[in-house]
């Protein structure tokens, strides 16, 4: 189980970086692509073995995934997008996508129907996990504010 | 009077430079507005006004005198290290540190800057992706090879199609129809076992993840446009390579 948890850790975080690269991140940020990639992975991983429903398991990774860059833009005064963009990728949900695609190409209408709503449904995963941090973000920025002006 | 107007006139190109720059690489819509509207304000033009879609910028400035320029976005790609320079620049702008005219020799400088990382690089990069997202969607270690070979395939030959015909439907289209291809003869030479994974994966580098992201984030922004319109570019994307796939699992 530890081997498993430990070949997930280094794939992710490489394959964050990679794509990092691929987008043309600045070299001092692909570290930090590939450790947002990972943590939210990681999390993903762990929830889908805790029996969790893949679409609230998109949701808390994504959140994560945004709340790390946020961090990280405001740290290394860099736009947010160079961190969070890798590590949402994997998130992306290729392979219920692409089962879709094989029943609509075996002509299996009705299943390829039901694949393409839980697609859509993980892609709004994304978007939830996306909106609730930068809400979090807003409210923090608020609070911090109002709270070196009360002073 | 004409001291003024020509000082607004490069106040209006210096921002629109800026914009120009971001949005081409694919920065998120406020944040391309934002930009410039501090840039405009630090040079003290402080109404100002943007409205941009993906394909264009119209930027207007109303004192001293009202002037709208309108600026046009054809061919946008992912560039996160423009967007990170841009961002540095206006930052150096908003506290005083460069005038006008140095602020638009660094914004030509980074506009004409060539991709840091070469597209050999970019390649092995997709290829090692793809053989990592195999692993993480618990596929087995036996078809990391084929599926970075299928992935690196694939990347070439979307960036080679992009340079030889500049429809990007197409060029991702056939990606995908390589990877498919490449996938499904690997399966049947015995060199890949897992089919179904070895194509996921290998897909994913074509996959349009900062389109999804940016579209979601210009919605709630409230920039509507903007996000509607990348949405549907990113649902032309997957489009694109959905029919790829689907052309080579129908035989």
């Amino acid at each position: 189980m530890a081997a498993f948890y430990i070949q997930q850790l280094i794939t992710s975080f490489i394959a964050s970086a990679a794509f990092g690269m691929m987008f043309n991140a600045p070299k001092k940020a692909l570290l930090q692509c590939g450790f947002a990639g990972m943590v939210g992975w990681l999390l993903y991983i762990m929830l889908q073995d805790m029996m969790v429903q893949p679409v609230t398991a998109t949701v808390v990774a994504a959140f994560c995934v945004t709340m790390i860059s946020h961090f990280f833009a405001k740290k290394y005064k860099t736009p947010i997008i160079v961190f969070s963009v890798s590590g949402i990728i994997p998130l992306v949900p290729g392979g219920v996508a692409y089962n879709a695609l094989r029943h609509v190409a075996q002509n299996q209408f009705d299943q390829a129907v039901q694949l393409g709503a839980q697609a859509f449904m993980i892609s709004g995963a994304i978007a939830l996990g996306l909106l609730l941090s930068e809400v979090i973000n807003q409210v923090i920025r608020k609070w911090s504010i109002s709270r070196s002006i009360s002073r | 009077m004409n001291d003024l107007l020509k000082r607004e006139h490069d106040i209006i190109k210096v921002c629109l430079l800026a914009g120009k720059i971001m949005l081409q690489s694919g920065a998120e819509t406020y944040r391309v507005e934002d930009t410039m509207m501090r840039i405009a304000a630090a040079y003290g033009v402080e109404n100002s006004h943007s409205y941009m879609t993906p394909t264009g910028i119209i930027f207007s400035v109303e004192e001293p005198q009202h002037i709208t320029r309108l600026i046009r976005i054809s061919d946008r790609t992912t560039n996160l290290y423009k967007i990170d320079q841009v961002n540095s620049v206006s930052r150096r702008v908003s506290i005083g540190e460069l005038t006008i005219e140095e602020a638009r020799t660094a914004l030509e400088k980074i506009e004409h800057e060539p991709a840091i990382y070469p597209t050999w690089l970019l390649i092995l990069l997709s290829a090692v992706a793809s053989g990592c997202f195999l692993i993480m969607f618990r596929g087995i270690w036996p078809d990391f090879i084929p599926a970075a070979i299928a992935g690196g395939l694939g990347f070439s030959c979307f960036v080679f199609m992009h340079r030889v015909i500049p429809v990007r439907f197409f060029a991702e289209f056939s990606g995908a129809l390589l990877i498919g291809i490449a996938s499904v003869w690997m399966v049947r030479y015995g060199f890949g076992h897992q089919l179904d994974m070895i194509i996921i994966s290998s897909v994913m580098p074509l996959v349009p993840g900062l389109l999804i992201t940016n579209a979601i984030r210009d919605l709630m922004a409230g920039h509507l446009i903007s996000g509607l319109s990348k949405g549907a570019e990113a649902f032309v994307t997957s489009f694109a390579i959905g029919a790829g796939i689907a052309f080579t699992l129908s035989f």
